[in-house]
C-alpha cells in the first residue's frame, strides 16, 4: 500500500469540526495522520500532492445514482460511472436497483462490488426492496444487507400499496436498513412527462400534479408513525414539491426518522427549462414550479434537507433523441454536483463551504450509515476530494467520462474544479 | 410550426399571398414550385389537412410523397430522425409533419435541418388549422378586409367548446386570434377544460356556462371529443350532450347571428347536431375549402427562400 500526503492545503471536514491550513497523511487507505502544514511526522517516502491554494475535503457521496450494470451497459458501465463520478470529486456512490435484472439479490449485489466492474471509487449497491421491484414480494434484507447492501428501494417506481411499504418499513427496520421511496403516486401520473401546470397546457404534454409526489410522502411519513416503536428510516428520494418537504418538516418535527434529498436540477431548474420539447430536460420527477423550485432552496439553507443527491441517470444519446413524451426519464449529475453547489449554494446564496461540503458527504455518510466516510477524523477511510474552491470554468457535456452525454447543464458556467480524487488512498482521478 | 413564429405582419401577408394564389392562373401558379419535392409524413390519419396540403403543394407545380405510419418503415420501429434523414436523403426539400407526439416538429427539424410545416403535432398545435379558420372568420366578420393588424378583430368574441384539453386546434386559435383583438371564450367541462387553459396566453377566459358563452360570441367554434385522447378519462356522453351539444334551438336562442365553425370530423349528434352543421350559420366547408389557399401560402412560404417572416 501507498502513502500518500497532500501538503499546504486548507483543509474542510465538516464532521470532525476542521477548517485550517493541514496536511495530511494516508497509509493504507486510511487517514494515519492530520498535522500543521510541514509538521507530518510519517511523510518520509510518501507521494506528495501540493495543495496549495486548495481545498481538501472529505471525498464526496452520492447516495442516488444509476450505473446501469447489471444489463444496460450500452447506456453506462460500473468502470465508466465511476469514472465520471471521481472526476466529480465523489469517492462513493450508492447504486439505484433498476438494473438489468433489478438487483434484488446478494448475487447481483456482490457482482456489482466485485474488482471486475474496475470501478474507480467504492460502489454501495441499494437493493430491490421487492422482487423484480414489482410491488408485490418482500426481498430477504438481512441477506441483502451481509452482501453489501445499504439500503433498499424499487427507485424508479414508488412502493404504492401501503401493506406493502407498511412491510417493507417494517422488515427494513429489523434489518437495520433504511427504505428510500421514490415518491409518485402513478395513478396520477399516467403518460405524464413533465410538471403539470401552464407550461404543460401550453405544450399539450400531460402533466404531473405535485400531489402525486406530496401525496404518497404524506401516506409513507403516516406510516413511519404507525411503527414508530419499530423505529423505521424512510428516506425520500429526489425530492421536487414544496409540499413533499413541507411533511418531512414536520415529521422531524415529531421526531420521526424521515430523511430526504434534493437534486441540483431541482433546486436550479424550473419546468421552463424544457423550452421547446428539450429531453435534455425530462426527468422524474420532473422539473416543478418556480416556487417548488424556490422551496428546495429554502430547504437546502434552512437545513430540513439532508442530503444533495444527484440521480444520474446516463443515457444513450439516440434514446433522447426522439419524441418527448417517448424520451427516457434522467439526466447525468455525477461531474457537475461540486461546480453547480459551489457556485449557486456557497457563490449565490451564501451558505457556507462547510455546510455545501456536508451535504455532499458527512450527512449522506451518515444517513445511509457508511461507516468511516465523509470525514478525514484520523483512522477513517482515506477518501479525499482536492479542490480548487475560485476556478471558474465551463462544462462541456462531451468531455464527460461517462458514456451518457444527457444534461442540461451542457455550458454551464461551474465553480469549483476537482484538482485529484483519492479513493482509500489510491489516486483515482487527476485533472 | 407554431403560430408564434408568425408576426402579425407575417399572418398579414399569407393572407394576402393565399388570396393571391387562389385567384392566379393555375399555369402560371403551376411553375412558382415546379418539380419541387415535398414530403407528406403522417403519423396519423387525417382527411382534411393532408388531402389540402398535397392539393396545396400541387396546384404549385411542386411533386409530392406521403409516407404515413401504417406503410411504411414506421411500422418497423424506424425513428422520427431516420424517417426524416431518409427523406431528405431522396431529395425532400420540405416536410409537412402530422404527428401524435406534441412537439415532434422540432425534433424533425433539429435532426434534418430542412424547412418542417406542422400539419398538427399531438395536443400541441395545428397552425394552418388556425390561419384557415381565421380567414373563415375574416370574410364573415370583416368582409372586403385585406390584411391584419392587432385590431383587425378588436370586439370579436370566439368561443371554443368541447375538448379543450386534447385540442391543438385550440392552443393555435387561443394563441392567434387575441393577437389580432379577439377575445377567446373558453368553454367544456373541467375535465377537458383545465382552469390553466386561461392562463395559456393574454385574452383568453373561461366560461363554463355554454349558453352564457354562446351570448357572448360572434364565433362559435366547436370541437370533437377525441376518443383516442382522452387515455382513460371516463365521460358521461349524455350530460356531456345535454351540457354542450349545440343546437339549432340555442343557436337561435343565444346566438342567430354567429359563425359556427368545426376543424372536423364533425360527429354528428354529439357536439352539434346535423341540423346545425348543415344550416345557414355553419361555415364548415368554407374552413376546408379555405385550408387549400392558406396551406399554397405557407408552403410557398416555406419553400420559396426570398419570402422573409419565419416558419411556419
Amino acid at each position: 500500500m501507498t502513502t500518500l500526503a497532500i501538503v499546504n492545503g486548507r483543509l474542510v471536514d465538516p464532521a470532525a469540526g476542521v477548517d485550517a491550513a493541514k496536511d495530511v497523511l494516508f497509509k493504507d487507505g486510511r487517514v494515519a495522520e492530520i498535522a500543521s502544514p510541514g509538521k507530518l511526522k510519517g511523510k518520509n517516502g510518501a507521494e506528495v500532492l501540493d495543495a496549495t491554494g486548495l481545498v481538501v475535503a472529505p471525498g464526496l457521496i452520492d447516495i442516488h445514482v444509476h450505473l446501469r450494470e447489471p444489463g444496460q451497459s450500452y447506456k453506462e458501465t460500473i468502470a465508466t460511472g465511476t469514472a465520471a463520478a471521481a472526476a466529480g470529486g465523489f469517492t462513493s456512490v450508492a447504486a439505484m436497483p433498476n438494473t438489468s435484472p433489478v438487483n434484488d439479490s446478494p448475487e447481483i449485489t456482490r457482482w456489482m462490488q466485485a474488482p471486475d466492474r474496475n470501478a474507480s471509487i467504492r460502489v454501495f449497491p441499494i437493493a430491490a426492496a421487492t422482487r423484480g421491484s414489482k410491488g408485490e414480494t418482500i426481498n430477504d434484507y438481512a441477506a441483502l444487507k451481509s452482501a453489501g447492501a445499504v439500503a433498499v428501494t424499487d427507485d424508479g417506481r414508488p412502493i404504492l400499496k401501503d401493506g406493502m411499504m407498511r412491510e417493507t418499513l417494517a422488515a427494513a427496520a429489523r434489518a437495520g436498513l433504511t427504505v428510500i421511496q421514490h415518491a409518485e403516486d402513478t395513478r396520477m401520473t399516467q403518460g405524464a412527462c413533465m410538471n403539470l401546470g401552464p407550461v404543460s397546457f401550453k405544450l399539450g404534454l400531460r402533466g404531473m400534479p405535485p400531489e402525486a409526489e406530496s401525496n404518497l410522502v404524506e401516506r409513507d411519513i403516516r406510516l413511519v408513525a404507525e411503527l414508530r416503536d419499530a423505529h423505521p428510516h424512510l428516506h425520500v428520494a429526489h425530492t421536487s414539491t414544496a409540499a413533499a418537504l413541507a411533511a418531512v418538516r414536520q415529521a422531524r418535527r415529531n421526531g420521526l426518522r424521515v430523511t430526504c434529498e434534493v437534486a441540483p436540477h431541482h433546486f436550479l431548474l424550473t419546468e421552463e427549462h424544457v423550452g421547446l420539447y428539450n429531453t435534455h430536460a425530462k426527468m422524474n420527477p420532473p422539473l416543478r414550479s418556480a416556487a417548488d423550485r424556490d422551496a428546495m432552496i429554502e430547504g437546502i439553507l434552512d437545513g430540513v434537507v439532508d442530503a444533495i443527491a444527484t440521480d444520474h441517470a446516463p443515457h444513450a444519446m439516440h434514446e433522447k433523441e426522439v419524441e418527448f413524451e417517448n424520451a427516457p426519464n434522467g439526466i447525468t449529475g455525477l461531474e457537475t454536483a461540486l461546480g453547480l453547489c459551489l457556485r449557486w449554494l456557497h457563490g449565490e446564496w451564501r451558505m457556507p463551504l462547510g455546510r455545501v461540503l456536508s451535504l455532499l458527504s458527512a450527512q449522506p455518510a451518515a444517513l445511509l450509515g457508511l461507516k468511516g466516510r465523509g470525514t478525514l477524523a484520523v483512522g477513517s477511510f482515506a477518501d479525499a476530494v482536492v479542490f480548487d474552491p475560485k476556478a471558474e470554468w465551463t462544462y462541456r457535456a462531451t468531455e464527460s467520462k461517462s458514456k451518457a452525454k444527457n444534461t442540461p447543464f451542457d455550458g454551464w458556467a461551474m465553480q469549483g474544479k476537482v484538482r485529484w480524487t483519492v479513493s482509500e488512498g489510491h489516486v483515482a482521478y487527476t485533472a | 410550426m407554431s403560430v408564434f413564429d408568425l408576426t402579425v405582419e407575417g399572418v398579414s401577408r399569407l393572407l394576402a399571398r393565399a388570396t393571391e394564389l387562389e385567384k392566379a392562373d393555375p399555369l402560371l401558379r403551376d411553375r412558382i414550385l415546379a418539380k419541387r419535392r415535398i414530403a407528406l409524413l403522417f403519423y396519423e390519419s387525417s382527411t382534411r389537412t393532408r388531402t389540402s396540403f398535397e392539393l396545396a403543394s400541387k396546384a404549385l407545380g411542386a411533386d409530392t410523397t406521403l409516407v404515413s405510419s401504417l406503410s411504411s418503415s414506421i411500422e418497423k420501429g424506424e425513428s422520427l430522425k431516420d424517417t426524416g434523414l431518409t427523406l431528405r436523403a431522396l431529395g425532400a426539400e420540405a416536410i409537412i409533419l402530422r404527428h401524435n407526439s406534441s412537439g415532434a416538429p422540432w425534433l424533425l427539424e433539429e435532426a434534418t435541418r430542412l424547412p418542417v410545416i406542422n400539419a398538427g403535432d399531438g395536443m400541441h398545435e395545428h397552425p394552418t388549422q388556425a390561419l384557415l379558420d381565421l380567414r373563415t372568420i375574416l370574410t364573415h366578420l370583416r368582409p372586403g378586409v385585406e390584411g391584419v393588424k392587432a385590431d383587425t378583430l378588436a370586439g370579436v368574441t370566439v368561443m371554443i367548446t368541447g375538448d379543450i384539453l386534447h385540442s391543438r386546434v385550440a392552443r393555435s386559435n387561443m394563441l392567434l386570434l387575441p393577437r389580432l383583438g379577439a377575445r377567446v371564450l373558453l368553454c367544456g367541462p373541467k375535465e377537458l377544460l383545465p382552469e390553466q387553459a386561461a392562463g395559456a396566453g393574454p385574452g383568453i377566459a373561461i366560461e363554463r356556462d355554454f349558453d352564457a358563452a354562446l351570448r357572448e360570441s360572434q364565433v362559435a367554434m366547436m370541437l370533437r371529443i377525441q376518443a383516442e385522447r382522452l387515455a382513460g378519462l371516463q365521460l358521461d356522453l349524455d350530460e356531456y350532450k345535454a351540457a354542450y351539444q349545440l343546437t339549432g334551438q340555442r343557436l337561435a336562442a343565444h346566438a342567430p347571428n354567429a359563425v359556427v365553425l368545426h376543424p372536423g370530423p364533425i360527429i354528428r349528434g354529439l357536439e352539434i347536431t346535423a341540423g346545425v352543421a348543415d344550416g345557414p350559420q355553419s361555415a364548415i366547408l368554407e374552413q376546408v375549402h379555405n385550408g387549400v389557399a392558406i396551406r399554397m401560402a405557407v408552403v410557398e412560404r416555406a419553400l420559396v427562400a426570398s419570402e422573409p417572416g419565419g416558419r411556419a
